[in-house]
């Protein structure tokens, strides 16, 4: 069972990894680099004359882009370990697992890890001000772990005990709040964080949806060949 | 048949919370740890991926 699941995981997450680079390098990376001359002090807001809204970006580079595809690959595997298991222990208790049901697995895992902590932390441009790193890490984590149950209760639960569990868990983290700095420092312009936080939002939806797809196609797929 | 399925749970829950700590370590190591020389490598997936990353 272990090795099954490994192998899907391994597969799905090195794949869907290489995908999410390929899409951060093209769409995320362009508008990151642009903020962090702002938080370097290279270009600067509301400056005479203004600063262009195109200036020229570094272009690729081999070891920090490098890197940036390392870890990609490395947490979309971390991303597939969890999903799979997950999927592994819905199938023995009845669920069925392929392709297509993947898909909705894997968005269902954009909505818990990027999509419910973004509602209340925005994926976050360099150089914008934020709380304490620590306090936002305890945050991201509590939230990811209510919307998981809150997904999984919706889906598998029966009634409305688990329906209403699952929409309590949902609205709470962001009842409670995320921590947010005391005062906005920030020197990159809205027009970039947003349009980051944004990128960021739909590169996860497309990595996470392939994750799912391939996920539940090599767990099909290791499962007929057992 | 509740009680056999009951045991096959028991006897077989340890691949799936072996799978998810591996996943949660990997995505904590890869994520979260803030030493430095991790984070600096990991820095532009961490923002890209919505971490809380400084």
């Amino acid at each position: 069972m272990f090795q099954k699941i490994l192998t899907s995981a391994l597969f799905a997450g090195f794949c869907a990894g290489l995908i999410a680079a390929a899409l951060q390098l093209a769409f995320v990376q362009p508008v990151l680099l642009h903020a962090e001359l702002y938080e370097g002090g290279e270009l600067a807001h509301f400056a005479t004359p203004p600063a262009s809204a195109d200036p020229e970006l570094p272009g690729f580079d081999p070891v920090r882009d490098g890197l940036s595809i390392l870890f990609s690959a490395l947490i979309y595997v971390g991303y597939g370990m969890i999903l799979v298991a997950c999927m592994a222990f819905a199938a023995m208790r009845g669920a069925q697992i392929d392709a297509r049901r993947g898909i909705v697995w894997g968005i269902a895992g954009f909505v818990a890890v990027h999509f419910a902590p973004a509602v209340s932390l925005p994926p976050e441009v360099p150089g914008v001000a934020a709380a304490d790193i620590g306090a936002r890490q305890i945050w991201w984590w509590g939230t990811v772990a209510a919307s998981a149950t809150a997904l999984a209760l919706i889906g598998f639960g029966k009634g409305w005990p688990a329906w209403g569990a699952a929409i309590l868990l949902l609205l709470a983290p962001h009842v409670i709040g995320a921590p947010h700095p005391d005062a906005f420092a920030g020197p990159v312009p809205p027009e970039i964080a947003a349009l980051f936080a944004a990128r960021a939002l739909g590169t996860g939806l497309a990595a996470w949806a392939v994750l799912g797809l391939l996920a539940g196609y090599f767990w099909q797929r290791e499962s007929a060949s057992a | 048949m509740s009680t056999l399925a009951q045991s096959t749970v028991a006897t077989t829950v340890l691949p799936f919370v072996a799978a998810m700590l591996i996943g949660l370590g990997i995505v904590t190591l890869a994520g979260h740890v803030q030493a430095a020389a991790l984070h600096d490598a990991a820095h532009d997936v961490r923002h890209a991926t919505g971490f809380p990353c400084h």
